[in-house]
């Protein structure tokens, strides 16, 4: 057990709220250091009612008075906002959602808590960690037309286990990973937590430089490697070559299937976003399947870029105008209907396919609903047929 | 700590304990909390009494960090979380709030079995079933915090983590 000073800590309208009323509560006055102290207006943004623009009053005020970071409705999801504007190799970041596991891939160590955690480091600028063990993921090999990192995420969360790596970190290495964009690796870790993990790590390299660089921020490039004698409790090797498209079934994200298996399921919304899938390659692929076809006449289609950036380079590449064109809803930046908040609740018995990370039982609005995890291939190639559909086939 | 036993299985979710649908309710916890974990039991918020224990299978509290998961169980008064492990986040977010968890072997506790737990001496008491079990030692740390009543009583008292 350690404790640690931290780079930045971050939270959003869902667990921002309870961190200010704590530190209102508790009579903490202080905040470390408004620089570092970053909130997000993410999950219910812009509000759908009163009581959620109550909160993201609150964290207006809030930001105001202590100078904290504030980042509006439409700006983006928190996971990209931290990797776009913040992060660097080597930070340490907590966060008040257990998604900000993202940011491992730029090298930093960057995990979820909760309110009272990200209250405290408001104050100190520090937190108590348990220091985990590590497990090596080695992805060698490389992915056949229509198959992409989601894919391999779903398939290795499937292997470990929800609960398969409990406490620990995840790291992800191999030729694959190596060469793979900056927007693929954020897919990766942005699912650790999945298995339970605490972090996912990739090590940073010139992919990360150019990301950086690209995000105006190139002299942060820190070089953060793994120790060459580091221990790992277990490593374990993926090979991407002639894997097939992964299908998470409904209510557990380690429910894996290939496309094979579970084909031909009657969809009646796609939602294609979120800290998972939200990204430029992401939307370019959608884009692709889509042009010049419609979307299914019984399937609703939902698009929501992960951040204003995303969503200026769609709008300039035509990507926004080839999914309106196609039928496809093109929402603000921000989480969606991921949360179970707004913009696309499920109604009873509907089935949703989409390129978040959960899917557990509720977590769409509805608990009396189905939710199948994919690629942003599969949800395109989906959005067109009506039903599960293999991307390979229309790609 | 005495209570009867509200027993969940494997991988409940903080989806489970506090559904994204009342997101709007966060603002207002004793209202939120009429709804913790009715999608897996609709009994549980309206029947559970104080001293009352939650007990699971694997992988408590995976998913969200939704600290409200935590805090909304503690408010209907349950005196502690049992079960054979938990998701990391809602693991501390307990410790955090002033909510005992505890890892041990779930399989011999039935609904409805009446337990006394020592949190110190480690010992969980099964006097429906007659039976003794050892559960595994909270850090000491995390003990202190919890004794303080949560995390943030803890840093008003010391100023700072006390760790030793």
């Amino acid at each position: 057990m350690i404790v640690t000073k931290i780079d930045y800590v971050a939270a959003h309208d869902g667990s921002g709220p309870l961190a200010i009323r704590l530190l209102k509560e508790m009579d903490f006055t202080r905040v470390w250091s408004p620089r570092k102290t970053l909130f997000f207006l993410d999950h219910a943004a812009p509000a759908s009612r009163k009581e959620l623009a109550n909160e993201h009053k609150l964290i207006r005020e809030f930001c105001r008075t202590s100078g904290a970071q504030f980042s509006d409705v439409g700006e983006g999801i928190i996971h990209q906002e931290l990797v776009e504007k913040y992060v660097s190799p080597g930070n340490v970041i907590i966060g008040g959602d257990s998604h900000t596991c993202t940011s491992g891939a730029l090298g930093a160590f960057a995990t979820g808590v909760g309110s009272t955690d990200v209250s405290i480091a408001i104050v100190l600028g520090k937190t108590w960690l348990r220091v985990p063990e590590t497990y090596k993921i080695v992805i060698n090999g490389k992915f056949d037309d229509g198959v992409y990192p989601k894919d391999m995420i779903l398939h290795i969360i499937g292997k470990l286990g929800a609960d398969g790596a409990i406490y620990k970190s995840l790291e992800f290495t191999g030729e694959n990973v190596k060469t793979m964009t900056m927007d693929s690796r954020f897919t990766l870790t942005n699912m650790a937590v999945e298995t339970g993990a605490k972090a996912g790590l990739i090590e940073s390299d010139e992919i990360t430089e150019h990301y950086l660089r690209s995000m105006g921020r190139g002299k942060f490039c820190n070089d953060i490697k793994a120790d060459v004698d580091a221990q790992y409790a277990q490593t374990f090797e993926f090979d991407a070559s002639n894997l097939p498209p992964i299908v998470s079934l409904p209510h557990s994200v380690d429910n894996t299937k290939t496309i094979e298996e579970a084909e031909g399921i009657e969809v009646d919304q796609v939602f294609v976003g979120t800290c998972t899938n939200g990204r430029i390659e992401d939307l370019r692929i959608v884009a692709r399947i889509l042009k010049n076809r419609k979307v299914h006449p019984k399937v609703r289609l939902i698009v929501i870029p992960a951040s204003r950036r995303i969503y200026l380079e769609a709008l300039k590449e035509g990507i926004i105008e080839t999914i309106v064109d196609s039928r496809g809803v093109v929402l603000s930046p921000g989480c969606g209907p991921c949360a179970g908040v707004h913009q696309g609740i499920l109604g009873e018995g509907e089935v949703c396919v989409s390129t978040q990370n959960r899917n557990f039982k509720g977590r769409m609005g509805n608990p009396d609903a189905e939710i199948y995890l994919t690629s942003p291939a599969t949800a395109a190639a989906t959005a067109l047929t009506g039903e599960l559909s293999d991307p390979r086939d229309v790609i | 700590m005495h209570g009867r036993v509200w027993k969940f299985g494997d991988g409940i979710s903080t989806d489970d304990i506090i559904p994204g649908r009342y997101f709007h309710l966060r603002g207002k916890l004793p209202e939120l909390a009429k709804h913790v974990l009715e999608d897996v039991n609709p009994d549980f918020s309206v029947k559970v009494e104080k001293g009352d224990f939650v007990v699971a299978g694997s992988n408590f509290g995976q998913g969200s960090s939704r600290e409200h998961a935590a805090t909304t169980i503690r408010l209907m008064g349950v005196s502690a979380v049992l079960a054979k492990s938990f998701a990391r986040i809602f693991y501390r977010n307990a410790v955090n709030v002033g909510l005992p968890v505890i890892m041990c072997n779930t399989d011999l506790i039935e609904n409805g079995d009446e337990l006394e737990i020592d949190l110190n001496g480690g010992m969980i008491n099964n006097l429906s079933k007659k039976k003794k079990l050892k559960t595994k030692a909270i850090p000491r740390f995390m003990l202190r915090i919890l004794e303080d009543g949560g995390l943030l009583r803890h840093i008003k008292k010391y100023g700072k983590f006390q760790m030793k």
